[in-house]
């Protein structure tokens, strides 16, 4: 195991009492997976990377971090694992290749070693030419690129990513994406926070959904959508009228839940919606009712979280004061 | 020694990013080389007074005044580098490495130290052209003491910076630290020409004695009472600062 962190809780002090960013969570991360942390700002994500990167001590609660012992030897912990943080690790004035030297030797990394290396990884990550350059004078996406150079030179077997993609444009994303993919085909082990549902499902080997300081599921992206009862089906009629005829002919299909009439629209989940379509059409054809068109998705992460917390993920104003309080933490 | 290695590694970049842009320390100069010479000439005329006939060298007076003044405000507004770095988040970079949190606020501080004696000599290079002369063992000690001063204003603002995180908060707080000092210290004009409250109030910043340490290094009593209760609250002024700046490095960090 790379990760095993059990009751891992978190209370910070505010203006208005004790908050707990984090109440109680247990994780494990097996050498070599790319497992994200999925939750709304404010759900802890962050608090807990800090924890598990020696940056904040744990107000309770116990974790083996890369082999060392978080609480006995938080300088083991550091020199195993990279952190990559979402506010950046390079001064906008200083030399870009610098930082990454300097960075390099206060794990010990010899200098030459350190400037070979950095090298490299500036080509790997896509940054040639840009060792001499004012670390400001970089794009949002190249100046990612760096911190994840500047996680990277001591060559940790764990790397910690909180929100990587955060800010970049979508072509900026993908390439990161398969970046980060490719730090896994060398045999990192990568530990990511994001809002982001897509990314969490194209890059995430495992995901963990985090809600107000608590893991409230966990599995790879497709068992966790199968955990959702069924694909969305939503039937719109040309007659809002006949709705409840048809949301009859609906709730008495095999497996049908969440059946609900909007208006001219009929919304319901069914396991293989595909296959049911069919003949349900035939059945509302059969009873004279005038379809307007159909839809059917299959679940996403978004549905996940909405199952398991009752919110979606995307309607991000109810954990909005938690934000304020992470944010707070992230500066204390 | 890990510890020094790391010191030295932190030492270099912070003084590789000081030289980049050395806009910063002139300005901090150009404050003392301001008073050197708009002020200075004013002391000419009323130096038999105010060294109470010891000497005629009105720069034997002044200049000791303005290289602690600089040993103090140069350092105290380092804090405003640190918030700025903790912003871009080169702190938390460097406190997931497994360094020495010592070391991480002990190179920076040694960098200050050096900014400051290089200017000190600066201003001390200055002053000879306008009539300052001072035995040679008087001046080093007294730039060992400017050294000491700035490592401990230094690292006081590093603490301060470390903690409030927001340069609203510390602009405030290290003016209403400064003025007070300065004008406690005798650093531009000698406490003892003033009245005897005033006198006696001054005794209690720890700088006033220092200021009148450096002058009498500057007369040549290096061995004087007033010289070695200067170096003695220097000293004591710098273990305070170094500790309360550990302190707060280490405990900022978990």
């Amino acid at each position: 195991m790379m990760i095993e962190a059990r009751g891992l809780v978190r209370t910070f002090k505010t203006k208005r009492g004790p908050v707990q960013a984090v109440q109680g969570v247990d994780l494990d991360v097996a050498d070599g997976e790319i497992v994200g942390f999925l939750g709304p700002n404010g759900a802890g994500k962050t608090t807990t990377l800090r924890m598990l990167a020696t940056l904040i001590t744990p107000t309770s609660g116990t974790a083996t971090v890369a082999g060392c012992d978080l609480a006995k030897d938080p300088v083991g912990v550091r020199r195993g694992i990279g952190y990559v943080p979402q506010s950046g690790s390079t001064l906008p004035e200083a030399i870009a290749g610098d930082e990454v030297v300097d960075h390099a030797r206060l794990y010990g990394v010899p200098k030459a070693k350190a400037a070979a290396d950095g090298q490299r990884l500036f080509e790997e990550l896509d940054l040639p030419g840009l060792w001499r350059r004012q670390c400001k004078t970089l794009s949002g996406g190249q100046r990612r690129r760096l911190d994840i150079v500047m996680g990277l030179i001591h060559e940790p077997k764990l790397i910690f990513l909180d929100e990587p993609t955060t800010g970049l444009d979508p072509q900026a994303r993908a390439n990161l994406w398969d970046h980060i993919r490719g730090l896994r085909d060398r045999g990192a082990t990568i530990f990511l926070t994001t809002h982001y549902l897509d990314e969490a499902d194209a890059l995430c080997d495992r995901i963990l959904v985090i809600d107000h300081g608590k893991i409230v599921a966990s599995g790879t992206p497709e068992a966790l959508k199968q955990q959702v009862s069924g694909d969305a089906v939503r039937l719109s009629l040309a007659d809002a009228a006949q709705a409840p005829a048809a949301s009859k002919i609906v709730r008495e299909l095999d497996g049908a839940v969440e059946v609900e009439t909007d208006g001219d629209v009929v919304g319901f989940r069914i396991p293989r919606g595909g296959s049911v379509l069919p003949g349900l059409l035939r059945s509302i054809d059969a009873e004279g009712i005038e379809l307007h068109g159909v839809e059917v998705h299959r679940p996403t992460l978004d549905d996940v979280f909405l199952t398991m917390t009752g919110r979606s993920l995307r309607d991000e104003k109810s954990s909005a004061p938690a934000a304020a309080d992470e944010k707070q933490e992230a500066m204390a | 020694m890990t510890v020094l290695r790391e010191t030295w590694i932190v030492f270099h970049r912070a003084m590789r990013l000081s030289l980049r842009n050395p806009m910063w320390s002139i300005l901090m100069l150009s404050q003392p080389l301001m008073y050197l010479f708009l002020f200075g000439p004013l002391l000419k005329p009323i130096t038999a007074q105010i060294s109470q006939g010891a000497t005629t060298n009105a720069y034997q007076v002044f200049i000791p005044g303005l290289i602690v003044q600089l040993g103090m405000f140069g350092a105290m507004f380092v804090g405003f580098g640190l918030i700025a770095e903790y912003r871009a988040g080169v702190i938390e970079a460097d406190r997931v490495t497994p360094a020495s949190r010592i070391a991480l606020m002990a190179g920076r501080v040694l960098r200050d130290v050096v900014v400051l004696v290089a200017q000190s000599v600066l201003l001390l290079l200055a002053a000879l052209p306008l009539g300052l002369r001072a035995p040679w063992g008087g001046v080093l000690v007294s730039l060992v003491i400017v050294a000491l001063l700035g490592a401990t204003f230094a690292s006081l603002s590093y603490s301060v910076a470390l903690i409030t995180k927001s340069e609203d908060a510390l602009a405030p707080l290290l003016n209403g630290i400064a003025m007070p000092l300065l004008l406690l210290s005798g650093i531009l004009l000698p406490m003892q020409i003033g009245p005897t409250w005033l006198q006696r109030l001054s005794d209690i910043s720890p700088l006033k004695h220092v200021v009148n340490g450096v002058r009498a290094l500057f007369r040549g009593e290096i061995g004087s009472s007033s010289s070695l209760w200067g170096l003695f609250w220097v000293v004591l002024l710098t273990v305070i600062g170094l500790a309360v700046g550990a302190r707060t490095f280490r405990k900022e960090s978990a």
